[in-house]
């Protein structure tokens, strides 16, 4: 086997990424801590390389590498560049608050540069051993950002609950992906999308193979009934590193869903289109009306997520090209409202204050008319209302499940989508209507101020004019 | 004589008895992580029996890679329990429950 340099072309921003995080170790060891900023600002420096590479490398075809274990294709061209931007926003929220924590530290960083390093590799894949290895590099080092504050007794027992039914999950996944490996004799997506599964006796395996593989993408991605880890980890985790768990692996998750189930096993598509029914129709059920109930805003912007989920499988479920495109536009879209939210509680906290309880938005407005007005743009997006971001995706998402005949799900989604509406309202009318009880002043740095306007004033902007991203999504999914 | 169904089987069982060993077992978090050792294992023994029925050697590269990550999985996993048991004093999986809603 001989490697033409060629090969390595469209793996190049991996590699990248790859080199600076060993560069960025290695710097990090030398800094004394007054002058830890320049790991930071390495870490960035990455990322936006990355995004540059990806971009300068984007050709707009298809290109299988490494005796096709690896693709560089359009979707995941956009999918990483979106990975990188809401990473890049996650670690400027973080700056602060964990200068505040005494948290300041290289390894933060260096987690979050595997973790990325670990989702590129994963919306990368194209073969069950690529998916796998990409899929533990993003979660080991998930498992260990969570635990970063290691004397906060409920982020270590979050960062437990998370590795035990993350490792759980993955072991699910690879029981499922042995399946399939014993009836097609081969890890290559391609190769697998290509066997003929009408011998008969083999399909009954696939079929179960296929079951431990949907157990194990549902428990990443967090839909119910697998959804267990996911309020426990986001109320746990510390804030900056919830906003990243929300945020960029979801992103990840979506190709791993696409790579898996559409590349790899569309040829099933009547088996897991049951399957992702079961589990979008229990999530965004599950998820809107037990988020009524919290009266934490991490646990309640948790439960969110999983009703978001179950939107985002609508969409796939389809199996439509309209379907996939709307999938992808709403997980973004997602992405880039969660991270606005999981800033704004960022912004609130404090040193030895966490502003984590949905009373803390009391009366925002009185003490800062501009981010009360960033938080309600993202509530109403994130609720659906129109003309915000939010309903697009939806309505998006929507149009492709009516067009694909299944109206019943439909009106069940936009019956829990008006029941949800009512805990982000909630909190603009706590922001507008009530009384502070807290009149400490905002302050922040002017990164964290202009990023998270930017933000704010991105999903306004996207929400009035949603057609560019729209299209994006549209053309990488041809 | 040794058939794939005869591989497949154990590894079922092996596979069932670390689900078994992760739900029911409310004792103790290094039980878990010996659950979830042993769980990547059956996956081996299936990868392993059917990469020798196919005559594909991926397979067993496939394992190679499980065994590694496995190895960095298990490292994680005891580091968060040490970090774990400096602030609670305890690694009863009962007492796991200060996070709910």
């Amino acid at each position: 086997m001989n490697f033409d340099i060629a090969e390595f072309m469209p793996a190049l921003p991996e590699i990248f990424v790859l080199t600076m995080a060993c560069i960025v170790l290695l710097v990090d060891v030398c800094l004394d801590q007054e002058r830890r900023v320049i790991t930071y600002v390495m870490t960035q420096a990455t990322l936006v390389g990355a995004a540059l590479l990806t971009v300068a490398l984007h050709t707009g075809g298809r290109t299988v590498v490494f005796s096709g274990t690896f693709v560089s294709d359009p979707m995941g061209d956009v999918l990483k560049v979106f990975i990188y931007l809401v990473s890049a926003m996650a670690l400027l929220y973080s700056r602060q608050y964990l200068i505040d924590r005494q948290l300041f530290k290289g390894e933060y960083f260096l987690l979050a540069l595997f973790a990325v390093l670990g989702m590129m590799v994963l919306v990368s894949a194209h073969s069950l051993l690529t998916i796998y290895l990409g899929l533990e590099l993003m979660s080991l080092s998930l498992y260990a950002m969570v635990a970063v504050d290691r004397d906060n007794e409920i982020a270590t027992e979050a960062a437990m609950k998370y590795f035990v039914l993350g490792a759980l999950a993955s072991g699910m996944l690879l029981y499922g992906m042995s399946m399939i490996y014993g009836v097609t004799a081969t890890l290559n997506l391609a190769e697998i999308a290509a066997y003929n599964a009408d011998i008969s006796g083999n399909e009954i395996v696939m079929v179960f193979g296929l079951a431990f593989v949907m157990v194990g993408l549902a428990f990443k991605l967090g839909a119910v009934p697998f959804h267990m880890w996911i309020p426990d980890v986001y109320h746990g985790a510390p804030t900056t590193v919830t906003l990243f768990i929300g945020t960029a692996p979801k992103i990840a998750a979506f190709a791993m869903l696409m790579r898996l189930l559409v590349e790899g096993l569309g040829g099933f598509y009547v088996q897991w289109h049951d399957m992702l029914v079961v589990l979008a129709v229990l999530s965004i059920v599950a998820g809107n009306v037990i988020a009524i109930a919290q009266t934490n805003i991490k646990r309640m912007l948790a439960y969110s997520t999983i009703a978001h989920v179950g939107f985002m499988l609508l969409g796939v479920l389809t199996g439509s090209e309209g379907g996939y495109a709307a999938a992808m536009f709403y997980i973004i879209v997602y992405a880039l409202m969660a991270a606005g939210a999981f800033g704004m509680v960022v912004l609130l906290s404090r040193a030895g204050y966490e502003a984590d309880r949905i009373e803390d938005f009391k009366g925002l407005n009185d003490r800062s008319p501009w981010y009360a007005f960033m938080m309600l743009i993202l509530m109403l997006a994130t609720a659906g209302v129109p003309p915000f971001l939010g309903f697009w995706a939806k309505l998006s998402v929507l149009q492709a499940v009516v067009e694909a005949g299944m109206l019943w799900l439909a009106v069940v989604a936009v019956l829990f989508s008006v029941v949800g509406a009512f805990y982000y309202l909630r909190i603009v009318k706590l922001m507008y209507f009530d009384k502070a009880d807290d009149h400490t002043p905002i302050t922040a740095g002017i990164d964290m101020r202009v990023t998270l306007s930017a933000n704010g004033l991105a999903i306004l902007g996207l929400g009035l004019f949603p057609g560019a991203l729209m299209a994006l999504c549209a053309s990488a999914l041809l | 004589m040794i058939s794939l169904s005869h591989f497949l089987v154990l590894g079922a069982i092996l596979f069932s008895i670390a689900m078994a060993g992760i739900f029911l077992n409310r004792k103790n978090v290094i039980i878990l992580l010996m659950a979830i050792e042993l769980l990547l294992l059956a996956v081996n023994m299936n990868f392993v029996a059917f990469s020798h029925y196919h005559g594909d050697t991926a397979g067993q590269v496939f394992v190679f890679f499980i065994l590694t990550v496995a190895a960095a999985e298990a490292a994680i996993g005891l580091a968060i329990l040490i970090v774990l048991f400096r602030n609670r004093r305890t690694i009863n999986v009962d007492h796991l429950n200060s996070l709910k809603g």
